[in-house]
């Protein structure tokens, strides 16, 4: 039975992918292949992208401009967040504000970008930078808002300094809470990557979409969509990962 | 007593205002003398007031009226000789035990081997020794009070408050803690301060038992219950303290339930 299971559990999601690339190829049948190519011909496409170079420059200059603009959300709003989150009287006055920003899609942001930053690396960096910042943002907040009151009152009580409750008590106490926020940070960011780059970039994965459209490759696009879906499964699980190493470090339970 | 009192509390009063803006007497002026090394229990139902008296003396809360003195110094806030302990033990849940009770005695400035032989000795005291490298979360509720006892010891302070500290307890870890916690108390003869609802906890433990009663928060009465300890739990002497404990209890109750009524 549990042998049974384990296999149905590893056999199940390569059935389904079987699946979907099947119905894929027989719904192509109906269309011609520059509207809607088959499986076959969007891998061709891959291999033809591969075998040239270009997707594999373009898959670097797009971690790179992802991971720059996830460090630079990080390094504004971890501090920030936990600013805030021992702030109240901060956390109310910019409370609305937040509010009213954090509903702007960062694709609106585009044109200003653009107008302030040019064309290049700086538009697609900063509209990754606001998908990765809010969220971060506010888990911080909350994490430090929701620290137990206990946790302070011991460290009061013992006659802790500020800084060391600040570093040994507040910091550990709200790290899961702004782990959430950084996970949820990583899909945001990297979804808003491909726009960023659609609209502001001359390079990355999203430009190479955008740049296959002009040309009438749909292949070509396909093949970018599935590299940059498959690109966000690999940092999700390599976030999952590093979530995992720390949580055993964290005292097994999380 | 001839000597000066441990704690002392003269007219001490708490108030709150309500969110409608009306005052609610949280407790009703309180004067009570501690004499170092008391163990005493504050006892009553919910509302009594017992929280806001221990929090008053801890540190925790500031009285509106009368004082507060230890040790002949006004309580103006938290102090590291007197420690707290908690009924959700305040444990911090990404330390081990042994980084738990190395905590406290950093933030006393104790560091290095020092720090780690001591707390390891205060470890060993509550008999966790075998626990030292767990974390909280795979300790049972017993074992993480305990904790937070050596925790509180390792510091070496004179009063010790703890507010209903087995309260979440099953009754017979609550039994065997208690005896712990009086086996600790005459080894290292703090002062004892404990708040609990339970009147056979009271009864059991203390020397002195303050009976409060609720709206406004004061105290009804403080009985001697002047036992050796060990005490047997089911002795005709203790009974006899029980049975006092329990009448006067019941007239609280009577009082509050009549009072709630005529409020309706």
């Amino acid at each position: 039975m549990g042998l049974l299971r384990s296999i149905s559990t590893k056999l199940l999601p390569v059935l389904s992918l079987v699946a979907f690339l099947a119905v894929w190829q027989f719904a192509a049948g109906f269309w011609a292949p520059e509207l809607f190519p088959s499986p076959l011909i969007v891998a061709n496409a891959l291999r033809e992208l591969a075998d040239t170079g270009r997707l594999w420059s373009h898959i670097a200059i797009s971690l790179a401009r992802f991971t720059v603009a996830y460090l630079v959300a990080i390094v504004f709003a971890v501090p920030l967040g936990l600013f805030l989150g021992r702030n109240q009287r901060c956390r109310q006055a910019i409370d609305p504000l937040v509010q009213v920003l954090r509903p702007i899609s960062p694709i609106a942001w585009f044109p200003l970008a653009v107008l302030w930053f040019g064309i290049g690396n700086a538009p697609a960096i900063f509209i990754i930078f606001l998908a990765a910042f809010y969220p971060v943002l506010l888990s911080t907040v909350s994490a430090v808002v929701g620290i137990p009151p206990v946790y302070l009152k011991v460290a009061d009580n013992f006659g802790a300094k500020p800084g060391a409750i600040f570093l040994r008590v507040i910091i550990p106490a709200a790290f899961p809470g702004i782990m959430v926020g950084l996970h949820i940070a990583v899909g945001t960011a990297w979804i808003h990557l491909v726009a960023g780059e659609m609209l502001g970039a001359q390079s990355g994965l999203g430009y190479m979409i955008v740049d296959a459209r002009n040309f009438m490759r749909t292949d070509w696009i396909m093949a970018g969509m599935l590299v940059v879906g498959f690109l966000g499964l690999c940092i999700n699980l390599a976030m999952r990962k590093f979530e995992f190493w720390l949580g055993r470090r964290w005292g097994g339970v999380t | 007593m001839t000597t000066s009192p441990k704690i002392s509390l003269q007219a001490a009063e708490k108030k709150y205002s309500s969110p409608r803006g009306e005052d609610v007497i949280a407790l009703a002026p309180v004067s009570l003398d501690i004499a170092t090394g008391e163990f005493v229990c504050l006892v009553g139902p919910s509302g009594c007031g017992k929280t806001t008296l221990i929090n008053l003396m801890a540190g925790f809360e500031k009285s509106n009226a009368g004082t507060v003195t230890i040790d002949g110094r006004p309580v103006r806030g938290t102090d590291p000789d007197h420690i707290m302990i908690f009924q959700d033990y305040g444990l911090y849940p990404w330390r081990t035990v042994l980084g738990n009770v190395l905590f406290a005695l950093e933030a006393k400035g104790i560091k290095g081997k020092a720090a780690v032989e001591k707390a390891e000795e205060y470890i060993e005291l509550v008999g966790l020794t075998k626990s030292i490298a767990s974390f909280p979360q795979q300790l049972s509720g017993g074992m993480k009070q305990r904790v937070a006892i050596a925790r509180a010891l390792a510091v070496e302070p004179s009063v010790l408050f703890l507010d209903e500290p087995f309260g979440a307890l099953d009754t017979f870890t609550r039994m065997y803690l208690q005896d712990e916690l009086l086996r600790l108390w005459q080894e290292k003869q703090p002062t004892v301060v404990f708040v609990t609802h339970d009147l056979d906890e009271a009864v059991y433990l203390s020397g002195r038992v303050v009976l409060m009663a609720p709206a406004p928060g004061r105290v009804q009465r403080i009985i001697d219950i002047p036992l050796p300890w060990p005490r047997d739990r089911l002795g005709d002497s203790l009974g006899r303290y029980r049975r006092e404990l329990f009448k006067e209890f019941h007239l609280v109750h009577q009082q509050a339930a009549g009072e709630a009524e005529y409020v309706i």
